[in-house]
């Protein structure tokens, strides 16, 4: 069976593996990185201009066929703020897009959910298609749902971690229960996370500072492509189910001693 | 006239319209910008209708890598 693209909003994407453009090293080698991960929707953060000391263009490394941008409303800290933040946003990109997410608290930057409820409902009224980055909450991610977001972001462990699927309990849930796609977005630092999230019916996922900040940025992209793939692959094709005991995959006739 | 850009003083030297002051700071062709008049997001479209008045609070944001 040939595996089929995801569609979110009006777009369908055969790349389930979507990437954040910070923290690499350059803004040449976040360009190499992310053409070779596949991906076709790529993250972008919003800042105030300095017309002083403007430094690289990013538009300039992202303007091939095989983007579409996805721009965050990183840095609010309210509803009122991202609604404000998404209008900028859609008026700089010309995209109805928004990764909404609002984390006030610097320090684990986990997301307000009652703040990101309150902005995603608003949003959607106002015309955007809303992907909100939210704590591994089935409950939350069901009131999302309902107010009509595009897809639910939830965590697989804090923004920039590593850590893998921490919320793994939490996010089988999630996926089990969802009518809208599921991004399993942040903490997603290696490869086996990626390929246990997809096995899991993840949707997609998101990932940034595990490509970024690899010694090899290009080739990582490539790994995740290939543990995403993987990973959707056994989703699709029904894995085995786990047993207790041992379940003998050769014959156990006994041919030394008869 | 004064005014405040992205939270920093500025004298808008020639004329009182947004669209003069995105010549003045060298951003009027610039792309993937977004640009709010005291919060209120003003559309490309609208630039130059834009009258400024003394002491409005400009903001002009553009695209940065991010997650």
């Amino acid at each position: 069976m040939e595996s089929k693209g995801l569609k979110i909003g009006d777009k369908i994407f055969n790349s389930r593996l979507f990437t954040g453009t910070g923290k690499f090293s350059s803004s040449g080698l976040m360009e190499q990185a992310l053409l070779a991960s596949g991906s076709e929707l790529v993250t972008v953060a919003l800042k105030r201009v300095d017309a002083q000391n403007e430094d690289d263009d990013i538009l300039k490394h992202l303007g091939h066929p095989q983007f579409n941008l996805l721009p965050n409303t990183s840095g609010v800290r309210t509803a009122k703020e991202a609604v404000f933040a998404a209008q900028m946003a859609r008026e700089a990109l010309e995209t109805n897009w928004l990764k909404l997410e609002i984390h006030p608290d610097p320090k684990y930057l986990l997301p307000d959910p009652i703040e990101t409820l309150k902005a995603a409902e608003e949003l959607v009224k106002l015309g955007f298609i809303v992907l909100p980055y939210v704590h591994a909450d089935p409950v939350l991610c069901k009131r999302l749902e309902e107010v009509g977001v595009a897809a639910v972001m939830p965590l697989g462990s804090p923004i920039g971690s590593n850590k893998g699927l921490r919320a793994k309990d939490f996010l089988e849930i999630i996926i089990a229960q969802s009518k809208v796609p599921v991004v399993v977005d942040a903490g997603i630092g290696a490869p086996s996370h990626a390929a246990e999230a997809m096995e899991m019916g993840a949707d997609a996922l998101l990932v940034n500072t595990a490509i970024a900040v690899a010694g090899d940025p290009v080739r990582m992209a490539i790994a995740f492509k290939m543990a995403v793939d993987a990973g959707r692959m056994a989703f699709e094709a029904r894995l085995a189910k786990p047993s207790g005991l041992a379940v003998a995959s050769s014959p156990l006739t006994a041919f030394l001693e008869d | 006239m004064d005014i405040v850009v992205n939270n920093k003083p500025e004298k808008l030297t020639n004329g009182d319209r947004l669209s003069e002051l995105l010549v003045q700071l060298g951003l009027f062709e610039k792309k993937g910008i977004a640009v709010a008049v005291n919060n209120n997001v003003i559309g490309k479209s609208e630039w130059e209708k834009c009258g400024l008045n003394q002491n409005d609070k400009i903001t002009i944001i553009r695209p940065t890598q991010g997650g």
